[in-house]
């Protein structure tokens, strides 16, 4: 039995809301972080469930487009993090504020 | 296409143009050039080519029936917009051959002499190249087939003036520097310009063409006393005015003489100042049709022509004196062109351009001959030690005294002699006065200079000038004796030649004027003996009391201290100025227009728009709080926004 499309779109937006839910509400950088990610595979999964659905091979090709971006946008954040709490002891995003003005 | 020049008229172009030549030369490789004899050389070349040309359109012109001798050259066009159309061209006539042969042939002598008298000048080049480009503009002023052309001439020879007058810059010169004098001379004259444009407005409103001939031909259609061209002609007066120093706007050329004694020969007293009376003789139709016009010029004329006589007086400083001289002067000439005898008026031009250029080298050679003292109560004797000098300035004095067979008693009786046979008795009279004032102060003059004995330092050691100097000095004094005959009138036997030679350039003007009523020879004979007879007197009493230093200039002075003390301070004529013109506006500017207008007003808008843009960008700048998950949270905010408002459509 086949499991309907609607079923991998509702997943894919409950996926985005929690991670756009992390995304405003965690203070965390390294769990923002993780909520970005999750936004992103909830887009990942939607591309896949509709091209299985379509048959068409185009959405699981740009899926690996997006795993590369992720997965240099990973390194290059962590490395941010990293960075940050070296020179403020801290990766709380609240008390990063000092891009202003 | 070039053609090769087959008439002589058709190089006048290069005439024109060697100057300007000579000017970028010389201003821009003069102070590479360590030789002055080489920058001297190729100043008064370019100009004495001009001059070469100039005498050979003239003697074609003289072979050439009088019907074929206007020509005009069409160079390029220049200006082009909507109707107006001016060109770049030149119109070779009797009148402007006349002025071209004044210009470069004066030019070229002081030139020469310039080579000798600014000998060790750290700005020798400069000057010669100043010198060139006054040539040029003084050229294309009085070649020019067009108003705007002329105009161009005209501003460019008020440029050269006021870099020549202030050309030792950092000197001092009465109560500040010659900078301040050259100011004046280049402000004073903006009035005048002024008027010259509002005229020019006039006249191409009125004819809708700036060219002379068109404007003419028109014009001669004109009714007379059309109040259009009464008010055109006063413009175009006021703007002759002020070039040619007359009253109201004559002070600055007394304090022009800050500048380089060639200077004030070449272009304060020989060229520069005869703009005006060139311009009005141009315009002789337009002026003839105002008769209103006409009597102010004579009227202005005569009165400028006494009024600055009766300064000459008293003055102390050798330029001085010869600088109201030439103001006097020039108001003969516009008495001349005032009561309808342009052709007395501009043989006027030319004596003057003779022995006022000869008066003004030889103080120059006295100044130079001095170091630089130009108090002519601190000369005297100078006759000994200074004799082609002290020579030739004696005879631009009786020339310019109305002695004659020299050539000033030609061209002031023929004024003279005019004035009263048109029948403007009072004008005459004045003008008969200031004659008599002229042979006294030029005498005086002399006398202090030359004669007596010595009021001078034991330190100096005067000599006479080079030849550089004196040879255009003797020229000058040869023309100075027989530049009248040109101008012989008939009751003397003789042809009136300038007169006849220009007469076509007067026709049409003479026609509206319909000239008439000519007295009895016996009158202008009386009138002669009137004018030589006062002339004799002033020099009389003028050698009589300073030749030998007699107390009567002394007792005099002290008996009319109240006269006295007026015509030493120039009838205040500065001081009234300073006080109805000057200080009101500079006073106006500072306490008005900058500490109210300026500051209050344009600075409190400039400042306020910028002091409006920086509480707007502080009040707005707080949105941009640096959190980032605040920004994420709005762009959220907007993209569900958009999203709704898709849906919802």
């Amino acid at each position: 039995m086949e499991v309907p499309l609607q079923y991998y779109l509702f997943l894919s937006a409950i996926m985005f809301a929690i991670g756009v839910a992390g995304v405003l509400t965690r203070r965390n950088a390294i769990v923002v972080f993780m909520c970005i990610e999750l936004m992103l595979n909830s887009v990942n999964l939607t591309l896949i469930a509709y091209s299985s659905f379509l048959g068409d091979v185009t959405g699981q090709v740009l899926v690996f487009f997006v795993m590369a971006v992720a997965a240099a946008e990973a390194a290059v954040g962590l490395a941010i993090v990293i960075a940050l709490f070296r020179n403020k002891q801290t990766i709380n995003i609240d008390e990063i504020n000092i891009l202003k003005w | 296409m070039v053609t090769i020049p087959t008439m002589a008229y058709e190089l006048v172009g290069y005439a024109v143009f060697l100057p300007l030549i000579g000017f970028i030369f010389n201003g821009l490789f003069g102070r590479k050039i360590k030789s002055e004899l080489l920058v001297g050389t190729i100043g008064s070349a370019s100009v004495g080519i001009g001059f070469v040309i100039a005498g050979a359109i003239f003697f074609e012109m003289l072979a050439a029936p009088v019907h074929d001798r206007v020509h005009v050259v069409q160079l390029v066009p220049w200006i082009k917009a909507g109707t107006l159309s001016v060109n770049v061209a030149y119109q070779v006539d009797q009148l402007s051959i006349l002025m071209m042969l004044i210009v470069t042939g004066i030019g070229f002598l002081i030139h020469i002499y310039s080579i000798g008298y600014m000998h060790g000048d750290p700005g020798f080049w400069r000057f010669f190249a100043y010198l060139n480009l006054f040539i040029f503009a003084m050229l294309n002023l009085v070649m020019a087939d067009n108003f705007l052309l002329l105009f161009l001439g005209w501003e460019g020879v008020g440029l050269c003036s006021y870099l020549l007058i202030g050309f030792w810059y950092d000197r001092k010169f009465e109560k500040g520097t010659t900078g301040d004098a050259a100011k004046k001379a280049f402000i004073v004259n903006r009035i005048g310009d002024f008027g010259f444009l509002i005229g020019m407005f006039l006249l191409f409103e009125t004819f809708g063409s700036l060219e002379f001939q068109t404007v003419f031909l028109q014009a001669s259609a004109f009714p007379e006393r059309t109040p259009v061209l009464t008010w055109m002609t006063l413009a175009l007066f006021l703007g002759a005015t002020g070039k040619s120093a007359q009253i109201p706007l004559f002070t600055w050329l007394p304090d022009a003489m800050a500048g380089p004694t060639p200077v004030s020969a070449l272009i304060h007293a020989a060229t520069m100042v005869t703009a005006g009376v060139y311009m009005v003789a141009r315009c002789s139709v337009l002026f003839a049709l105002a008769p209103t016009t006409m009597l102010v010029v004579a009227i202005i004329g005569a009165s400028t022509a006494l009024f600055a006589a009766t300064i000459g007086l008293v003055q102390n400083d050798i330029k001085k004196v010869l600088a109201y001289s030439t103001i006097s002067q020039l108001g003969y000439m516009f008495l001349g062109l005032g009561v309808g005898a342009f052709a007395a008026g501009l043989f006027h031009v030319l004596t003057h351009a003779f022995f006022k250029a000869l008066l003004f080298l030889g103080s120059g050679a006295v100044i130079h001959a001095l170091h630089d003292e130009q108090d002519i109560q601190k000369m005297g004797g100078l006759k000994s030690h200074l004799p082609v000098t002290s020579r030739t300035f004696l005879i631009g004095a009786v020339a310019i005294a109305g002695i004659p067979p020299l050539s000033g008693f030609f061209s002031k009786d023929e004024i003279l002699w005019k004035t009263f046979s048109l029948g403007y008795g009072s004008l005459w009279i004045i003008g008969f006065i200031g004659a008599a004032l002229t042979a006294f102060y030029m005498f005086r003059l002399y006398s202090l200079t030359f004669e007596g004995e010595k009021r001078w330092g034991h330190d100096k050691h005067p000599h006479e000038a080079p030849l550089f100097m004196t040879i255009p000095l003797m020229v000058l004094a040869a023309l100075s004796i027989i530049g009248g005959f040109v101008g012989i009138p008939k009751s003397l036997g003789g042809g009136n030649a300038i007169e006849h030679w220009l007469e076509p350039v007067f026709e049409h003007a003479n026609e509206k004027l319909a000239i008439a009523g000519h007295a009895a020879e016996s009158t202008e004979y009386l009138l002669m003996v009137l004018s030589v007879a006062v002339a004799v007197t002033g020099i009389l009493f003028a050698r009589r009391w300073y030749a030998t230093r007699s107390e009567v200039p002394q007792q005099l002075s002290n008996r009319f201290s109240g006269l006295y003390t007026l015509l030493w301070n120039k009838w205040y004529v500065d001081e009234l100025y300073d006080a109805t013109v000057v200080n009101p506006t500079v006073k106006s500017s500072e306490k008005l227009l900058w500490r109210v207008i300026d500051i209050h007003a344009i600075d409190w808008c400039v400042n306020g728009i910028a002091r409006l843009l920086g509480w707007i960008s502080r009040t707005t700048r707080v949105v941009q709080t640096g959190v980032a998950q605040n920004y994420v949270f709005v762009f959220i905010l907007g993209v569900v926004v958009i999203i709704g408002w898709i849906i919802g459509k």
